[in-house]
C-alpha cells in the first residue's frame, strides 16, 4: 500500500504539473547547471578511479551540494565506486510485478471510496476525492496502474480484506483535513512497525537493499558534512510536528535540526516520518488532489503490511534513484522497449528524493549495506515501457523535474496556503522603503479633487478630461452615450465615467467620490470627483481630504452662478481651503451657453477671485480658465469656436500640469484613514483603500486599526491599482489584508503601525475658524472620511486672528468669521491626534473648520 | 399612569398610589421618585430559612414592602424601574433595615410617600414634583401622539421611538457598505442587505406583525418617520414598497404611515430637524416634543441674534433673574428636569425656589424639558438651564473667574 501512496506522490505531481502549468526551469539557471555537469563529469572521468555518470545523477548530486563542485564530485566518485563493486549483485526479480500490481490497484480504489463514505462522514472534505478521480484522465488511469509499485512479494495479495477495518480508517481520517499541528498527535503514535524489523525483512530484498543503499549514500554524504542539502529545510517546515510543539508558525531554519534530533534520538516509528513526509508533499501541491489521494491508501496500512510500508523509505526514492540508474546504462531490454534517451533529463532532484534524504537522515540508520542498483528497477521498466506505448514518455520524467525544481519555494508557499484560514503570515522584506522610494523614478504626481456647486459640471469635465487623455476608451464612453440616451439623459454620458453607482446614474447625481487618474507627459494625476449636492458635503470633505490642489468648476449659465455662489460653490471653497488645499484652478464651465461672453467670464472671475482671496488662497495660487466640458473646449485642446478666440491662456490640461511637486510627510509614522472597505477578490478577500496621509509601509507590515485597536497583516499592496511592495505617504493604496475580522473595519478608521499608533480620543480642544455662530452645541465632527457626531462642550475663548491671542474668554457665542478655541466632545472615541485638520457640521451646514491642538 | 389616590397635604409632605401602564410611565416614575422617599410596593423576595438542624431552604415569597429610596436605577431602552433602598416595615420574613431593590411593574400599584422633615432633609411635594405628577397622570388618555424615527445614512441607522416625554433609542444599526468602485456591484448589493437588515430590526422594534391576516383588527399604526440625508430613506421607502408587494404583503399598513423627511446625517443630532419638516409637524403637531423643540430654536435663534435677550449657563441665568429680566412679557426660563433629578437636596431646592420664584413672583414663563428629549439634550449642552430674557442684560464676565 505505501507503495502506492508514493506512486500516488509522484502521479499527482504529474497532474498538478499538468493542471497549473508550472513554467520551466530557468534559463538561466539551467546554463548554469549545464557547466557544473560537465564540471564535474570532467573531475569524475579524470579522478582516480574514473568514473562515469549521468547527466542526471551529476546534476542530483549538484542540486544536493547547492552546485558545490567538489563535493558532488567526490559524492559520485564514492557512490560509483560502490556499484562498481557490486556490480555482480542480480537485479530484483520482475516478472511477478504486473499482476500483482493491478491487483493492488484494486484494492487502492475500493480503498478510495470507502475512506471517501467514511471521510465524508466525519467532517473530511469528500468532495475532493472525486475530484481528483476526475483529474485523472482515461488514460492516465491506465498509466497510473503501470505507475504502482511492485510489491516485492506474494503474500501481499491475500490482504486486501484485512485492509478495511474501520478502526484504521477512524484512526487516520482525521490526518486527512484536520490542521497539521493536530494531525500529529495521531501521527506520532508508534503505530506502526519499526523501521529496523522492517529494514531486515528477507521478502523484500531487493528493495530493502536500495533502502540500504541509499541510507548508506546519506550517511556518507553525511561523514562529508556537507549535510544541510536544502530538502530538510522544507521538509521539516512543513512537517506538522514543529507546529504541535510550539504553537506558533515553526522558525523554518531552527525546528528542521531539533526535530530530526528528537526523531533519530527516539528511532522514531514509521508512520510518524512518514507522515512528516506526506504532510510535506501535501503542502507543496497546494494540498489539491495528492493530498487526498495520500490519505486514503494510508488507513489501509495494518501492521501485517509491515513489509510494503517498511519499504517505503526506499521506494520513495525509487522513481528517481533507479531511474537515473537505469538512464546510466539501461538493460537490454529496457532499451528495447524504451530507446534511447526516452526519459527526459531530471534538472534537479524530486522533491520525493528529498524526502527520502531526509527521512533517511532521520532515522540515522544503516542498516544494510549499500546496495548495487545498476540495473533498472523492474517498475521502472514497466513504467517506461507502459509510458512508451502510451505516447507519454516524458510525461513522468518532465513533471518530476519540473516538481523538483518547485521544491522548496513550493513547499513553502503550499503550507501558507493550508493555514490560511488560520493565521496568514506574509515575510516582511524588510525595506527601506523611503530608499526604494528615492530610488523609483516616478512621475511627479498629484491629487487634485473637483468641487463645485451641484451641476456645475464636475463629473462631465472630468469625464471629458479622462477621455481627452485617453482614460477611457471610446468604446466605453460610446457605450455610456447610449445607454444615458435610453433613460432619457443623453447629456450625462460623460459623467458616467466617473458616476458609476446606479442611483447616481437614475438621478443624475453624483454621490460619492469617485477617484480615477490619468497620465501627461509629465505628471501622473489622481482625480477625486465629489459631489457637489449639499447632502453629499461629508463625501465631498472626504474627497478633499485626499487633494493636493483644487478645480472649483463653476456654471457660467445664467442664474446658475448666482445660485451656486450662495451654495456649495462658497462652501466647497472654504472647504478645501481649511482644508489645507493652497492651489485652486477655477474652470468656468459652460461657457457654451453664454456664448463665451467675456464679459461673463470675467463677472465671474472677479467675484470668485475676491470671495476666494478673502477665503485665505494667495493670488498667484488662483487661476480662472473658461471652457466647456460638455464640448470639451479649453480642457485639453483650445477651443476652435470663433467667439472664444478672445482667450489666449492656458487650457486646463495646461493649468493643471503646472503644479508643483507636492511633498509628504514621508518619515512621519504611518497613518491611513481608511475611504473603503470592501471584498476585493476571492484571493483578497478583505482590501482597503485610501491614501496615505503620512508614513509608510510594505507588504508584511503588522498595522494596528483604530479605534477597534485590532491588528491585521498587510497582505499585499496595490498602489495606484499597480502591484507593489511597498507604499509612501500621498499614494491612494489598496491595502489587502489578513488576520482580521472585517468588523473591526469601517470607512473612517485610521490604520497605523503599532510602534506608534494614533490614541483614541473622545474629547479634545480645536482653534476653529467659525463659518456660522458657535455655541455649546451639538456638531458633526468631520475628519477625511472619519464622521461621528459630537458637540461643542465649552467654548474656551475667542481668539484675535492676527496675533491668536484669547480677545475673550468664554464666550457665551462665536460669531461668524472669528477664531474661537472650542472644547468638543464625542460619545465614543475616536483616532485623532494634533494636528489633525476637522471640519464641524451642524444640520446639514459646515459651521466651523479648524486645527485639532 | 392612573392615579389611585392621593393624598398630598398641604404642607408638602403626603403620598400617592398610582398605576404605571405603560411604559413611558416608568420614566415618569423615575423623575418623581427621590431618594430618601418612601416606596410602597409589592415585590418577591427569596427568603432562605436555616432549619435547626442546619439545613437551609429558600422559597420566593410574595410581599409588601415599604423601603427608604437609597438610589434608583433606570434603564431607558426597555423601560424599567429598579429602586433600591432600606425595608421599613416589618414583616414575617424581613427585619426592618433590610436592603431590597423594588422593581416597579406595569399596572402593579405603588405608593409613593414624600415627607418634609423637620430639619428640612426631604423636600416633599414641591412645586415641581406636583407637576410632575400631573404630567405623569394621564387625564383622558389623549397623549398618545408616538411616532417612531429612523434617522439613517448609509450603512448607518438609528431606530428611535418619539414619545411625549422622552426619545429612547432603541436600535443602531451599523453595517460596512462598500463604496462605489469603478466596476463594482458591491454598493448596491451592500445597500440591499442594510435595508433588509434595517427593516428586520424596525419591524422586530415596533413589534409590528407583518401576516396578512393580522390587518384586520385594524389596529392603529404609528408614524413612521424615515429620515435621512440624499436618497438613502427614499431607498429604504422604495425598498418596503417592493418587499411589500412582493414577500410581506403585512407591510402594506405600514406604508400609510410612513413619511421621507430630509435629515442632514443619520445621526441623531439631525432629529430635531427631522421634527422641524413641515410633513412631521402636520403629523405631531402639538406633541409635548414639537413643542419644546420649538422653544429651544426660539432661544438658540435670540442667541445667535446676539441682542443679550438670551442667555444661557446656571450663574448667568440666576443673574438675569436676579435683575428681573425674566418676568413678565416674554421672559421664559427653560430647564432640563436633569437639574431636579439630583440627588443633593440643596441642589434640589435651589432650582425649585428659581422656578417658583420665576413663576410667582416674576410672571415669568417656565418650561421644564425632557433631558430624554432631543431638545432637551441641546440644552444639556448649555448647562441645562437657559432664559429668554425680558431686556437685554449686559454679558458680564462671569464665567471667566471660573477653572
Amino acid at each position: 500500500m505505501s507503495r502506492h501512496r508514493v506512486k500516488n506522490v509522484g502521479y499527482d505531481d504529474d497532474d498538478y504539473e499538468d493542471d497549473e502549468g508550472y513554467e520551466s526551469p530557468d534559463p538561466e539557471e539551467q546554463e548554469f547547471l549545464k557547466q557544473c555537469t560537465a564540471l564535474v563529469s570532467q573531475q569524475l572521468r579524470a579522478g582516480q578511479p574514473s568514473v562515469n555518470a549521468t547527466t542526471e545523477e551529476i546534476q542530483e548530486a549538484l542540486w544536493h551540494y547547492y552546485n558545490d563542485i567538489e563535493k558532488s564530485t567526490s559524492y559520485l566518485r564514492g557512490k560509483k565506486e560502490k556499484e562498481l563493486k557490486k556490480q555482480q549483485t542480480g537485479a530484483v526479480p520482475k516478472k511477478n510485478g504486473k499482476q500483482l500490481d493491478s491487483v493492488h490497484l484494486v484494492i487502492d480504489f475500493r480503498g478510495w471510496a470507502w475512506a471517501n463514505k467514511l471521510c465524508s462522514g466525519c467532517g473530511f472534505n469528500s468532495g475532493d476525492l472525486p475530484k481528483t478521480l476526475e483529474l485523472t484522465p482515461p488514460g492516465s488511469l491506465d498509466n497510473f496502474l503501470t505507475g504502482l509499485p511492485v510489491p516485492g512479494f506474494p503474500a501481499l495479495s491475500s490482504l486486501p480484506a484485512a485492509h478495511f477495518s474501520a478502526a484504521d480508517f477512524f484512526r487516520d481520517s482525521p490526518w486527512l483535513n484536520v490542521p497539521a499541528d493536530r494531525n500529529m498527535d495521531i501521527m506520532v503514535e508508534p503505530l506502526y512497525p519499526r523501521l529496523g524489523l522492517l529494514g531486515g525483512s528477507p521478502e523484500a530484498g531487493g528493495k530493502v537493499s536500495k533502502l540500504a543503499a541509499l541510507a548508506a549514500a546519506r550517511k556518507r554524504k553525511e561523514g562529508e558534512k556537507a549535510t544541510p542539502t536544502p530538502t530538510p529545510t522544507p521538509d521539516a517546515s512543513s512537517t506538522p510536528q514543529p507546529d504541535k510543539i510550539e504553537p506558533s508558525p515553526p522558525e523554518p531554519q531552527s525546528t528542521p535540526l531539533s526535530l530530526r534530533e528528537r526523531l533519530a534520538a527516539s528511532k522514531s516509528s514509521k508512520p510518524e516520518t512518514d507522515g512528516g513526509v506526506r504532510k510535506l508533499g501535501k503542502p507543496g501541491f497546494s494540498g489539491q488532489g495528492q493530498a487526498q489521494e495520500q490519505p486514503t491508501p494510508e488507513p489501509m496500512q495494518n501492521p501485517e503490511f509491515s513489509l510494503p510500508e517498511k519499504a517505503e523509505p526506499k521506494d520513495e526514492p525509487e522513481p528517481e534513484q533507479p531511474s537515473l540508474d537505469m538512464r546510466a546504462s539501461p538493460s537490454g531490454f529496457a532499451s528495447a522497449i524504451v530507446g534511447n534517451a526516452a526519459g527526459p533529463t531530471m534538472a534537479q532532484p524530486s522533491h520525493v528524493q528529498s524526502n527520502n534524504v531526509d527521512l533517511l537522515r532521520i532515522y540515522g540508520q544503516d542498516h544494510a549495506e549499500p546496495f548495487d542498483f545498476a540495473g533498472p528497477s523492474p517498475d521502472d521498466m514497466v513504467l517506461n515501457a507502459q509510458n512508451t506505448a502510451k505516447g507519454m514518455k516524458s510525461k513522468p520524467a518532465a513533471s518530476k523535474s519540473a516538481g523538483d525544481k518547485k521544491t522548496p519555494a513550493d513547499l513553502a508557499g503550499g503550507l501558507k496556503d493550508l493555514s490560511v484560514d488560520e493565521k496568514v503570515s506574509v515575510k516582511s522584506k524588510n525595506l527601506d522603503v523611503l530608499a526604494e522610494y528615492n530610488k523609483s523614478k516616478r512621475k511627479k504626481s498629484a491629487n487634485f479633487v473637483v468641487i463645485g456647486h451641484v451641476d456645475a459640471g464636475k463629473s462631465t469635465l472630468m469625464g471629458r478630461l479622462l477621455a481627452d487623455q485617453g482614460a477611457i476608451d471610446q468604446r466605453t464612453l460610446d457605450r455610456y452615450r447610449k445607454e444615458a440616451e435610453k433613460i432619457g439623459k443623453g447629456s450625462f454620458a460623460l459623467a458616467w465615467v466617473l458616476d458609476q453607482g446606479s442611483e447616481e446614474r437614475a438621478r443624475g447625481v453624483t454621490i460619492d467620490i469617485a477617484t480615477n487618474k490619468f497620465d501627461t507627459e509629465s505628471t501622473a494625476f489622481t482625480i477625486v470627483d465629489a459631489p457637489g449636492h449639499k447632502d453629499f458635503v461629508p463625501n465631498m470633505i472626504a474627497g478633499a481630504s485626499q487633494a493636493d490642489f483644487a478645480v472649483l468648476v463653476i456654471d457660467s449659465s445664467t442664474g446658475k452662478f448666482e445660485s451656486g455662489l450662495k451654495g456649495q460653490t462658497k462652501e466647497h471653497a472654504l472647504l478645501v481651503r481649511s482644508m489645507g488645499v493652497q492651489k485652486i484652478v477655477v474652470a468656468v464651465n459652460k461657457m457654451d451657453t453664454v456664448q463665451w461672453n467675456r464679459d461673463r467670464f470675467e463677472e465671474i472671475e472677479q467675484q470668485i477671485f475676491s470671495f476666494l482671496t478673502t477665503a485665505g488662497f494667495q493670488e498667484k495660487n488662483i487661476s480662472f480658465i473658461p471652457c466647456s466640458g460638455v464640448l470639451g473646449d479649453n480642457i485639453s485642446r483650445r477651443s476652435d469656436n470663433a467667439q472664444a478666440s478672445w482667450y489666449t491662456g492656458k487650457t486646463l490640461i495646461e493649468e493643471l500640469e503646472t503644479s508643483e511637486r507636492y511633498t509628504h510627510a514621508l518619515d512621519k509614522p504611518l497613518r491611513m484613514t481608511v475611504g473603503d472597505v470592501f471584498r476585493g477578490s476571492v484571493q483578497n478577500p478583505l482590501s482597503i483603500s485610501g491614501r496615505l496621509d503620512s508614513g509608510s509601509l510594505q507588504i508584511g507590515d503588522q498595522i494596528l486599526t483604530m479605534p477597534s485597536g485590532e491588528t491585521a497583516l498587510v497582505r499585499s499592496v496595490e498602489v495606484d491599482g499597480e502591484p507593489n511592495d511597498w507604499a509612501v505617504a500621498g499614494q491612494n493604496v489598496v491595502l489587502n489584508l489578513a488576520n482580521i475580522d472585517p468588523i473591526h473595519l469601517r470607512s473612517g478608521d485610521v490604520v497605523c503601525h503599532a510602534s506608534s499608533p494614533i490614541p483614541n480620543i473622545a474629547t479634545f480642544t480645536a482653534k476653529v475658524l467659525a463659518f456660522e455662530h458657535l455655541m455649546p452645541m451639538m456638531v458633526d465632527v468631520h475628519r477625511g472620511r472619519l464622521h461621528v457626531p459630537g458637540r461643542i462642550s465649552k467654548l474656551v475663548a475667542s481668539l484675535d486672528k492676527a496675533s491668536g491671542e484669547p480677545s475673550k474668554k468664554r464666550p457665551k457665542i462665536v460669531a461668524p468669521g472669528t477664531v474661537a478655541r472650542v472644547v468638543i466632545e464625542m460619545d465614543q472615541a475616536v483616532p485623532l491626534e494634533a494636528p489633525t485638520r476637522i471640519v464641524l457640521r451642524h444640520g446639514g451646514s459646515t459651521v466651523a473648520a479648524g486645527l485639532l491642538e | 399612569m392612573r392615579l389611585i389616590k392621593n393624598r398630598i397635604e398641604h404642607g408638602g409632605s403626603g403620598m400617592v398610589t398610582l398605576c404605571p401602564e405603560e411604559p413611558e410611565d416608568m420614566w415618569h416614575a423615575y423623575n418623581l421618585i427621590r431618594p430618601g422617599d418612601l416606596i410602597r410596593a409589592s415585590a418577591i423576595r427569596r427568603v432562605t430559612t436555616t432549619q435547626d438542624t442546619g439545613s437551609t431552604s429558600s422559597n420566593r415569597v410574595h410581599l409588601t414592602l415599604e423601603i427608604r429610596v437609597k438610589s434608583l436605577d433606570f434603564d431607558p431602552q426597555s423601560s424599567q424601574l429598579h429602586v433600591s433602598g432600606q425595608i421599613i416595615n416589618e414583616t414575617a420574613h424581613t427585619k426592618i433595615g433590610q436592603f431590597h431593590t423594588l422593581d416597579l411593574e406595569l399596572n402593579r400599584n405603588f405608593t409613593l410617600e414624600k415627607e418634609i422633615g423637620a430639619d428640612g432633609e426631604g423636600v416633599g411635594w414641591d412645586s415641581i414634583a406636583v407637576e410632575q405628577l400631573k404630567d405623569a397622570v394621564d387625564e383622558g388618555g389623549k397623549r398618545r401622539a408616538e411616532a417612531v424615527a429612523v434617522v439613517m445614512q448609509e450603512g448607518m441607522a438609528h431606530i428611535c421611538f418619539i414619545g411625549q416625554f422622552q426619545t429612547i433609542m432603541k436600535q443602531k444599526i451599523e453595517m460596512s457598505v462598500p463604496r462605489k468602485r469603478q466596476g463594482g456591484g458591491d454598493h448596491d448589493k451592500g445597500m440591499n442587505k442594510f435595508f433588509r437588515v434595517t427593516l428586520e430590526t424596525l419591524l422586530r422594534q415596533m413589534e409590528f406583525n407583518t401576516s396578512i391576516t393580522s390587518g384586520s383588527n385594524n389596529e392603529s399604526v404609528r408614524p413612521v418617520l424615515l429620515a435621512s440625508p440624499g436618497f438613502v430613506a427614499t431607498g429604504f421607502h422604495k425598498y418596503i414598497q417592493s418587499e411589500a408587494s412582493t414577500t410581506m404583503p403585512g407591510l402594506k399598513r405600514l406604508l400609510p404611515s410612513m413619511v421621507v423627511v430630509h435629515s442632514a446625517s443619520g445621526y441623531l443630532n439631525s432629529l430635531s430637524e427631522v421634527l422641524q419638516s413641515p410633513a412631521v409637524k402636520a403629523l405631531l403637531s402639538d406633541t409635548k416634543y414639537a413643542r419644546e423643540t420649538k422653544l429651544m430654536d426660539d432661544f438658540l435663534d435670540q442667541l445667535r441674534k446676539e441682542t443679550n435677550k438670551a442667555t444661557y449657563g446656571p450663574r448667568e441665568v440666576e443673574s438675569a433673574v436676579d435683575q428681573g429680566a425674566v418676568g413678565r412679557g416674554g421672559g421664559v426660563l427653560i430647564m432640563s428636569n436633569r437639574l431636579f433629578r439630583s440627588q443633593d437636596v440643596a441642589e434640589r431646592k435651589r432650582w425649585v425656589s428659581l422656578v417658583d420664584r420665576v413663576r410667582d413672583v416674576e410672571g415669568g414663563e417656565v418650561r421644564i424639558l425632557s433631558s430624554d428629549h432631543e431638545s432637551g439634550k441641546r440644552l444639556e449642552g448649555l448647562g441645562g438651564i437657559a432664559a429668554l430674557l425680558t431686556f437685554p442684560v449686559a454679558d458680564d464676565d462671569l464665567g471667566s473667574d471660573e477653572e
